[in-house]
């Protein structure tokens, strides 16, 4: 074989590996980038026209994939080579991500529209990611509960306490739910810390003891959890199979449109406690070895685009974090509180706490006492 | 020509012995290293067992994972408790599949029905279960008829009995067709000659078609119970949140606490703890025939 049909050979090879599996992609990054990305995100995440813009605008074409949970995300990062050149993790899972050397600095030079974003919100996330490096802000939410008015009415009376923790969390108004149905999302970092906040503690609280009051508390309202899972609960929400769901904001609100949609009589609505709740943001980030990073930071810019994130937002009824956006959301939207909650009500609002990994295993092993009941 | 012949025969056996070699040795052997690994905060998430440094090589296995196994009674429970989902589904199986089975040999119509055990399989796994979700959710079918009839609502998702009757819908035609191989081969005058011999038709079924039938029931056995122990959908998707198995102890181990190494030591347990007794039994009914 001469050297020159060797050499065409191998680049028809590493073309065909570039184009049907972004896997094999050579980490190496070339000077002129094939016009390709490939995201990866949440599942119902983004607006139905934002890809098709994007694309249209710079000729690249997006590849996009979605995931349904930080977890199946962090063991395929953790793995490597994923191929991709974004992702999307929630904050404690980006700053763990980030101390394992998975994310490659971001070049802020070419994300001008980075000063559209919402200097309150880029300082509470730098608790993860220190001075912005690695990541911006996608989308943020809150972890709360969502009701079904009617059932819960009809199990408490008029005078239900929607508006607290004490509405699951209290053992009397659990067990009068537990035949409507109560789900939980199956995360012990998003429920622990809202039973220590309901407790009066240190929602960001990692010792033994803490974490065993939270324990006992929830394991005194497990035996009226019909189950705890993580999206299972946007259906049986909006189809009346469960009444009660401490569930993610943005997911409450899908289970709305279901049921309006379905028209089958069932009112659903989201309440952030008194008591304050979970705030959670999720963060765009470009892995060490994306093979795309220059196309991946066009598709950042583009996403901080005020008109692209308000689009986004009003679709998937999540709020982004860029202030210039804000006039151009649904004024349905932003007067929702528990999307853009009231500057008072956010006070409340406590962020998540990175937990190593003998916290993450404390919790873990109690989350399975919890489910378990022993 | 011998030089050709044993080199073709060399080359057949190769193909299946490299497949094995590659795709179920080779992952083996990776989990049993990761088994004996630290979980750290790096990527890949676990330590390297070889270390070079100075001319001196250093091996570091961490035994930790396995001896945690045995402190943490959470490990054992679920051990058993997949151990006790498993056996009980594959007895369900059986019950229902022997007679399916004995029918279908004897029938005129076998390969219609033999065709109606294997159709389910034309349809995703998936899929499957979540029929049976809408099967038996609060407001699902069998609910709604009741409703009709102004009984229920009956919880059945989340509970015990979901999760046997989701193992036993999909792997029933596993238990089936072994089943029914057996069957279909046994010479009818076997029967006919106990009949003549006076027995009557279950004594002929005791002792002529239930044994010459065990193979039947050892192979269909195994194919249910094996994959049950460390099935992982079908609990997630219908069983309560109180039923420990250990595929869902596995995941726990590996996406919540991302401890490779432990989810490693949960898995080679778990194959060690099965392979005994199952080659135990094996060999018990080798010897006998």
């Amino acid at each position: 074989m001469t050297s020159k049909t060797h050499s065409a050979l191998l680049a028809a090879l590493t073309a065909g590996a570039a184009s049907f599996a972004p896997a094999l992609v050579p980490a190496a990054a070339v000077a002129a980038e094939e016009p390709v990305l490939y995201v990866y995100n949440w599942s119902d995440y983004i607006a139905e026209d934002t890809i098709e813009t994007f694309e249209a605008e710079t000729g690249i074409k997006v590849t996009y994939d979605v995931f349904d949970s930080n977890e199946v995300l962090e063991a395929k990062l953790m793995a490597g080579s994923t191929g991709y050149d974004i992702v999307v993790p929630t904050g404690a899972f980006l700053a763990r991500q980030i101390q394992a050397g998975v994310f490659s600095e971001l070049d802020k030079s070419k994300l001008p529209n980075i000063a559209n974003m919402d200097p309150e919100i880029m300082e509470r996330v730098a608790a993860f990611d220190p001075e912005n490096k690695h990541a911006v802000v996608y989308m943020w939410g809150t972890t709360a509960i969502g009701y079904n008015v009617a059932k819960v009415e009809e199990a408490l009376g008029a005078d239900a306490p929607t508006d607290s923790w004490g509405l699951i969390f209290d053992p009397e108004n659990a067990a009068k739910l537990a035949d409507c149905g109560i789900s939980m999302l199956d995360a012990p970092v998003e429920v622990i810390p809202a039973a220590l906040n309901y407790l009066g503690m240190d929602p960001g609280a990692k010792d033994k003891e803490s974490i065993e009051k939270a324990e006992a508390l929830l394991k005194q309202i497990a035996p009226h959890v019909r189950y705890y899972h993580s999206s299972q609960y946007i259906n049986d929400l909006a189809n009346g199979d469960v009444c009660v769901s401490i569930g993610w904001s943005g997911d409450v609100f899908q289970a709305r449109d279901r049921a309006d949609e379905a028209d089958n009589g069932v009112e659903i609505a989201y309440t952030v406690p008194k008591e304050g709740a979970l705030m959670w943001f999720d963060m765009l980030a470009i892995p060490t070895d994306a093979p795309h990073p220059e196309n991946a930071h066009k598709f950042l810019n583009f996403l901080m685009d005020a008109q692209v994130a308000a689009d986004i937002t009003n679709y998937v009824w999540y709020a982004n974090a860029n202030v210039e956006a804000t006039p151009l959301v649904d004024p349905d939207i932003t007067s929702d509180p528990g999307i853009y909650p009231t500057e008072e009500a956010k006070k409340k609002l406590y962020t998540s706490v990175v937990y190593d990994s003998k916290a993450d295993r404390l919790l873990n092993r109690a989350w399975t006492a919890v489910k378990t009941g022993r | 020509m011998t030089w050709l012949w044993r080199r073709g025969r060399a080359l057949v056996v190769a193909a299946p012995v490299l497949w094995l070699g590659l795709f179920f040795l080779m992952p083996f052997l990776v989990v049993l290293r990761v088994s004996f690994a630290e979980a750290v905060i790096a990527r890949p998430p676990f330590s390297e067992l070889l270390d070079w440094a100075d001319g001196l090589l250093t091996v570091t296995l961490n035994l930790g994972n396995y001896t945690f196994l045995v402190e943490d009674d959470l490990y054992i429970d679920a051990y058993l408790n997949s151990i006790r989902v498993a056996f009980v589904s594959t007895l369900i199986c059986l019950v229902i599949a022997y007679p399916m089975a004995l029918l279908i040999a004897r029938s005129k119509y076998r390969n219609l029905l033999l065709m109606l055990v294997i159709l389910p399989f034309w349809t995703s796994f998936l899929l499957r279960m979540y029929a049976l979700i809408g099967l038996m959710s609060p407001t699902g079918f069998i609910n709604s008829a009741l409703a009709l009839a102004g009984i229920g609502p009956i919880t059945m998702m989340q509970t015990d009995f979901a999760v046997y009757a989701g193992i036993v819908t999909g792997y029933l035609p596993l238990m089936i067709l072994p089943l029914y191989s057996t069957l279909e081969k046994l010479d009818e005058s076997l029967l006919e000659a106990a009949h003549d011999l006076g027995a009557k038709p279950w004594k002929a079924f005791l002792t002529v078609t239930l044994p010459l039938s065990a193979p039947g029931i050892l192979a269909g056995s195994l194919l249910v119970f094996i994959p049950a122990v460390g099935e992982f959908v079908i609990p997630a998707l219908l069983g309560g949140p109180d039923q420990l198995m250990i595929g869902k102890v596995l995941w726990t181990e590996f996406f919540n606490n991302r401890d490779w190494p432990l989810a490693s030591a949960v898995a080679i347990a778990m194959l060690a703890l099965l392979v005994a007794p199952i080659m135990f039994v094996r060999n018990a009914l080798g010897a006998k025939e």
